[in-house]
């Protein structure tokens, strides 16, 4: 396959950054897109050029490292990462524009990395529970129902990409934190933070500058997990909870 | 707790929800109230006179009414209030846009924007319209509510903009009902397709109700 490469160029965190065009020849259609900006990158290094810096980590779609809006769609055309995007899911001879998350919590540092490290501060605001380290506890010792244990599951399956948030018009995290406080607030293990978990998280996405839910439900239509538009529901609803428990 | 719902984005959405909601209920006994122009000046003008009696003799001459009236304005206020602050924050959360551009992201944040906006204004109009008759087309009488609509749905301009208004009314009601019962947490997976019908059907017999109006005066059935 032969493409055309539009690519966003930034030298660094405060540089002006700009699409460049590049074209690469001889890609599979069984590669992965990582692999088609590697083939680049080679040339690019041979020719003495700056390889185009992008984050990538386990290319095998569980870490979220991956980040790519692909054609204006975070993690491209398919409903997974950037890293399991293969390359048969694009022609010969297309052109193909490559974009980093876009949304003031996410400052590009370089091409198309971006700095999420905002996820990492909401999770740090309650994504956690307190338990004692050490060996694994005795399974059997709290019991989970069946349906709770797979809501938490379908939830804790968010890699923190930030994919929702590079999708939304507003640039809002409400995806992700609702994963999270779903995910751990329907746990017994999460009981003891039921309410502060999810009054520090939202407080801590605001903080962090994200924007406000507007229900356009493109966050669920770009998530690689299927994390769906209703956990957004369920986190306004553990919120009000936590609210009128007078938690804060 | 009320620094925490105000000062946070799913709390102001939360004032959004509930004062979205007050204004709904406040619609439906409106166009419930409006469709009675149907039967005549006499039936019509004798509700425009029970409006202003309702509690009595608890309750003294438009009391009841101001009482209405106060609500409704705090709950334009909060929502419209809301509604900017909000914007105002997720447009800076998003300043740059994708040079790869995907114009269905923002369909419904749009219509919900503009469609407030439309909404803004004609509520202002419509007071100094019908209510304070300021800005009424040919002599305002107070207390003949029958013949003033008719005066003002025969201008070609209070046609358009009641029309044009009601439609952007039923846009909004259409993904904000649906949208209040997510803030609210009420939503659940079982029952959005009931919401979301809920929602469209509300939509229609408002708009449809309202616009009945007019329609009614361009056609000669009320007049
Ligand atoms: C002053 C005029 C109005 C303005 C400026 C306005 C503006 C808005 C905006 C921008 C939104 C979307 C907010 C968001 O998604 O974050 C919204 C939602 C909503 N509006 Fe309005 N609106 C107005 C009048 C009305 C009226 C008359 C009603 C009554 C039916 C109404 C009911 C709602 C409801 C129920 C929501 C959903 C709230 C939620 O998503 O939780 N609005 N409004
Ligand atoms: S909710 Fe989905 S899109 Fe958002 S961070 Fe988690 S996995 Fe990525
Ligand atoms: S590189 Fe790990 S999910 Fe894509």
């Amino acid at each position: 396959m032969k493409l055309t490469l539009r690519v966003w160029r930034q030298k660094n965190a405060d540089a002006e950054g700009a699409m460049s065009t590049y074209e690469v020849d001889g890609i599979s259609s069984d590669m992965s897109f990582l692999e088609m900006l590697d083939t680049l990158n080679e040339e690019l290094i041979l020719e003495g050029e700056d390889p185009v810096a992008f984050d990538h980590d386990c290319r095998e779609g569980i870490c979220g490292a991956c980040s790519l809006v692909i054609n204006g769609d975070a993690h491209g055309p398919e409903r997974t990462t950037t890293c399991q995007l293969h390359m048969r899911s694009f022609a010969d001879g297309d052109t193909i524009d490559i974009e980093p998350w876009r949304a003031s919590a996410f400052p590009v540092i370089k091409d198309l990395v971006v700095d999420r490290s905002a996820l990492d501060r909401i999770i740090q605001a309650g994504g956690y529970i307190t338990a004692p380290t050490g060996a694994a506890p005795e399974a059997h010792a709290a019991p989970v129902p069946k349906p709770d244990a797979d809501f938490a599951f379908e939830h804790a399956e968010c890699i923190g990409c930030g994919a929702c948030v590079a999708a939304c018009p507003n640039g809002a995290a409400m995806l992700f934190t609702s994963a999270k406080v779903n995910h751990l607030n329907v746990l017994p293990q999460g009981a003891p933070e039921r309410e502060t978990r999810v009054l520090d998280m939202v407080a801590q996405m605001d903080e962090e500058g994200f924007g406000g839910c507007t229900l356009t439900g493109e966050c669920a239509t770009a998530c690689p997990k299927g994390i769906p538009l209703v956990s957004i529901t369920g986190m306004n609803r553990e919120w009000l909870r936590a609210v009128r428990k007078g938690k804060r | 707790m009320a620094r925490t719902v105000w000062d946070s984005t799913v709390g102001k959405k939360t004032v959004m929800a509930v004062s979205g909601i007050v204004m709904l209920l406040y619609l439906v006994a409106h166009v419930i109230g409006n469709l009675k122009i149907f039967f005549g000046a006499a039936e019509f003008n004798h509700y425009g006179h029970w409006l202003r009696t309702v509690g009595e003799p608890f309750m003294h001459y438009e009391w009841t009414l101001w009482l209405v009236r106060i609500v409704l304005v705090v709950a334009v206020v909060a929502h419209a209030v809301s509604a900017y602050q909000l914007s105002r924050r997720d447009i800076k959360a998003r300043p740059s846009t994708y040079v790869h551009k995907k114009p269905r992201a923002s369909y419904a944040t749009r219509t919900m924007r503009w469609g407030g906006i439309i909404l803004g204004l004609f509520i202002v109009w419509h007071v100094l319209d019908l209510t304070t008759g300021t800005v009424h087309s040919g002599g305002f009488q107070e207390g003949h509510p029958y013949q003033n609509v008719v005066d003002t749905f025969s201008t070609w301009y209070g046609n358009v903009i009641y029309i044009a208004a009601m439609l952007a009314l039923g846009l909004h009601i259409r993904h904000g009902f649906w949208s209040a019962a997510q803030t609210l947490g009420v939503g659940s997976r079982t029952r959005d397709r009931a919401l979301k019908t809920v929602a469209n059907v509300l939509a229609l017999l408002l708009t449809a109700g309202f616009i009945a109006v007019p329609v009614g005066v361009m056609t000669g059935v009320v007049s």
